[in-house]
């Protein structure tokens, strides 16, 4: 297993090769100039020119990529042409956002997902299977920025129990230390700025959980009604196993494998920004980050965050594979 | 006798009035936070590298400038200068500086303090010039280092700048917000690091900043001018514009800018809220590009201010909050020339127009728009659409393209538009500010090329007798009228919604109002 996963993060590295020279000509090969976004209306030749030459664009390609190149070696993925923060620091800032996001919307997801899906495959035709899948279908067709909108409004402007927006109230004093706020309020002990952060946390999380909990519902009926069919759980029934047993032992091990390759594959696009859950909540994150990189033709924070998110991916998907061994036994990386 | 008695009795209530209602006159404005709820996180708070009006409104709190607007106004009023003068020949100007500004690091705003900034704005090579790309100096000051030839100091509080040139604008250039004046100390020590730890000596003193969250600024008691009512004020970002006025009904922020034309009925209806009117500095227009036929034909530039209804353009998209634009000056800038009168939306004109032109049954061209919203303009697509009707009912056929925002930005300075929606907002309240990066042949976008106007343009930028100013911007003024190189579309104006409780804010037409004044009722 440890030569596997030794194996698996060598192979990164022709990723992260590939990414690096990929974004690059991508965001340089697209038209648009940072230079004229950053003076928008105001652009005049000159002062295009002397911005150009202040970011460095006026330089050939080649020159560009072997300086960007240089300093990537040295673990410098570069300062924003347009603020001047360094990209490495905004990714320290926001992906604990996005990750406290993604994980609580996740969490969320599959909470309620999978025992949908159980329910609704035990309970095949049912009312409660009709009406569930019925409301993943929903789930998976609702416009994110519409639901947004409907849950702050109802829970924040009419019945005022949640706040609309934001990661915590403006009379909260909290240090951020690993700038995952629910962690910082409790390494700081604060109970106030912990239940101020979970209280934020909750309307996001449920906006950003519900694609992937329809997904995972429908994942996990079909899985489970494929192995309910299956020779072995009429066997574990003839042998006078209670339902619950045969469910939930002998049947979900067995149909886990795709539900938890689904659950892999959204977590790892949620951790990748979910950029309108973001922008209506206010979320400072990782994604909505990128996207105003990417409209500002801000180079190396585009560079920087899409490499960063594809080593995130395949630390995903990583986990994903090694945790296969643990729920099937037949499969065995060693 | 009897009136005489219900006189007294009426003089009476009001006298008792007026008694009750002093505490409330004379009630505690200082003290509270007012949290501000804007569209977007500021890039920059060190004001010279920042060229967005997110960076510029934390900016504006956290410096001075030499001089500045009078609140309301684009007339300048003194700042860290209390007065100046200037040499006959407009080349040389001199400031006193107040001698009670101090950084919020303790040190004084002195002559030596001033000249550090300038040097370090203008002088290339000098060892502060870095952290970003200095774009307003050699956008305002013609380039590095443009027309400020020298800064001298003269004494410990005056100090003096030599131009190369005259330059007609230079007062009001000062309080453009770029040019605050920072710590000379703060920018040593912090370095590129210098634009998120920022050092001025304005109204607030910066404390922290959380990335696309909220920014704190909290009153500075030393003010030269008065320690402000406010203890604190978080500007706090909300992208979405519906997001934003939910934040506002459920009170977790007290007011907000850029408010969606919709939510204005249901602002002036609530009783908690109100809402103020920015005058306007900014035009929204329709370029034709003379590189493409049929548009260097002035007929038809003509025939296409004639098609366009901009009152129901206004009436549509802009919820009267927005005057049709006859002149790409807004009518808030001093010389704005009223005598001029718009072409009168006419068809049958337009029509007449085209079929002189050679073009009786009409022709098809591509009207760019732009992909994004920007503050003269809160729909381009329905606007662009509306257009492509207004059109159509002359005969002529808009093909309707657009990028995104960075490309399309792009494909108008490469003059590959061959029409487009594009706006302007003003920096400084001046008229060269507006007409020169429009129109003047070295600049404009849309290959209008009129030496007649440059002439006149740049004869303007040097005369330093605002009256002689004025009758040459009256004159630019009318040629552009003549020449039709854009339809003028809209002056807009940017309405803000504030909790009532919000008092004395002022909006500025230039974007450049402080929070100094501003206090809460019943904190």
């Amino acid at each position: 297993m440890l030569n596997y996963t030794l194996k698996r993060i060598i192979a990164l590295l022709p990723i992260i090769i590939g990414v690096t020279i990929a974004i690059f000509l991508l965001v340089h090969l697209v038209p648009g100039d940072p230079a004229k976004t950053m003076l928008g209306e105001r652009a005049t030749p000159e002062s295009i020119k002397a911005v150009r030459e202040s970011m460095g664009l006026n330089d050939p390609l080649y020159v560009q990529f072997s300086r960007y190149v240089n300093k990537l070696i040295h673990g410098d993925l570069g300062r924003s042409v347009i603020s001047n923060e360094p990209v490495i620091n905004e990714i320290k800032v926001r992906f604990p956002a996005t990750f406290e996001l993604a994980l609580f919307g996740m969490l969320f997801a599959v909470i309620v997902g999978i025992p949908v899906g159980i329910i609704a495959a035990t309970h095949h035709n049912s009312w409660f299977d009709n009406i569930s899948m019925m409301g993943a279908l929903f789930g998976v067709s609702m416009p994110i920025f519409w639901l947004g909108l409907m849950f702050i409004w109802i829970f924040a402007v009419i019945l005022k129990i949640l706040p609309p927006s934001s990661r915590l109230s403006v009379g909260i004093a909290l240090h951020p230390i690993t700038n995952i706020y629910l962690l910082d309020s409790i390494i700081q002990g604060s109970w106030a700025a912990f239940w101020d952060s979970l209280k934020h946390l909750i309307l996001p999380a449920t906006v950003m959980g519900t694609i992937p909990l329809a997904i995972i519902a429908r994942m996990t009926r079909s899985s489970m009604l494929e192995v309910l069919k299956k020779d072995y759980i009429r066997t574990a029934y003839a042998k006078g196993l209670t339902e619950r047993v045969v469910v939930y032992k002998h049947a979900l091990r067995n149909a886990l494998i795709p539900i938890i390759t689904v659950v892999g594959l959204q977590f790892g696009l949620l951790l990748g920004g979910a950029v309108l859950t973001e922008t209506i909540f206010s979320w400072p994150g990782l994604g909505k980050y990128l996207l105003t990189g990417i409209y500002a033709r801000d180079f190396p924070v585009v560079q920087g965050v899409v490499l960063f998110f594809a080593i995130v991916f395949v630390i995903v998907n990583l986990i994903v594979d090694l945790s296969y061994s643990l729920i099937d036994p037949q499969i065995n990386y060693n | 006798m009897r009136n005489c008695n219900f006189k007294a009795i009426l003089l009476i209530m009001v006298l008792m009035t007026v008694l009750i209602s002093i505490p409330g006159l004379a009630q505690d404005k200082y003290g509270g936070t007012l949290v501000f709820g804007r569209g977007g996180d500021s890039v920059n708070l060190d004001p010279i590298n920042a060229t967005d009006g997110e960076s510029f409104k934390v900016t504006l709190q956290v410096y001075d400038t030499l001089v500045q607007h009078k609140p309301g106004t684009t007339e300048v009023i003194p700042a860290l200068a209390r007065k100046w003068d200037v040499s006959d020949d407009g080349k040389t100007w001199t400031f006193y500086l107040r001698e009670d500004a101090y950084f919020h690091d303790g040190n004084p705003v002195n002559a030596e303090a001033v000249k550090w900034n300038f040097d370090r704005w203008r002088l290339e090579d000098n060892p502060y010039h870095k952290g970003g790309s200095f774009a307003y100096y050699p956008y305002i000051f013609q380039g590095f280092p443009g027309v400020i030839k020298e800064v001298n100091v003269v004494d410990d509080y005056t100090v003096k700048f030599i131009l190369n040139e005259p330059q007609a604008p230079f007062l009001r250039n000062l309080a453009i917000v770029a040019f605050g004046i920072a710590s000379p100390e703060a920018v040593e020590k912090w370095g590129e690091d210098y634009f998120k730890h920022p050092v001025g000596s304005g109204p607030f003193k910066f404390v922290e900043w959380r990335k696309d969250d909220r920014i704190i600024l909290e009153a500075n008691e030393d003010y030269w001018n008065g320690r402000p009512y406010l203890d604190k004020v978080i500007l706090r970002s909300i992208p979405d514009s519906s997001a934003r006025y939910m934040e506002l009904q459920a009170g977790a922020i007290d007011m907000m800018n850029q408010v969606n034309p919709e939510n204005v009925k249901s602002i002036q209806d609530n009783e908690e809220l109100k809402l103020l009117i920015r005058p306007s500095m900014n035009v929204a227009y329709l370029a034709m590009n003379f590189a493409f036929e049929p548009f260097d034909n002035v007929k038809i530039r003509r025939a296409f201010s004639h098609a366009i209804n901009k009152q129901e353009l206004i009436d549509a998209f802009y919820v009267d909050l927005a005057e049709p634009a006859k002149l790409p000056l807004p009518p808030s800038v001093w010389a704005y020339n009223d005598k001029i009168k718009d072409y009168e939306y006419n068809p049958e004109k337009a029509k007449e127009l085209l079929a002189e032109a050679g073009y009786p049954d009409g022709f098809e061209f591509d009207l760019y728009y732009m992909p994004v919203p920007r503050p003269y303009m809160p729909k381009p697509k329905l606007i662009a659409q509306t257009l492509q009707y207004y059109l159509s009912q002359v005969g002529i056929k808009a093909n309707l393209v657009t990028y995104d925002w960075s490309t399309y930005l792009d494909k108008l300075s490469n003059k590959e538009a061959e029409t487009f929606i594009i706006g302007w907002i003003g920096d400084n309240g001046d008229p060269d500010n507006f007409l020169f990066p429009l129109l003047d042949k070295t600049n404009s976008e849309n290959n209008y090329k009129s030496e007649e106007l440059h002439k006149v343009l740049v004869a303007a930028q040097t005369e330093l007798n605002t009256e002689k100013r004025k009758e040459l911007y009256y004159k630019a003024q009318e040629i552009i009228h003549e020449d039709a190189p854009f339809v003028p579309l809209v002056h807009s104006t940017d309405p803000l919604a504030l909790k009532n409780k919000v008092m004395n804010y002022i909006p500025n037409p230039t974007i450049t109002e402080t929070f100094h004044k501003v206090w809460l009722q019943n904190k």
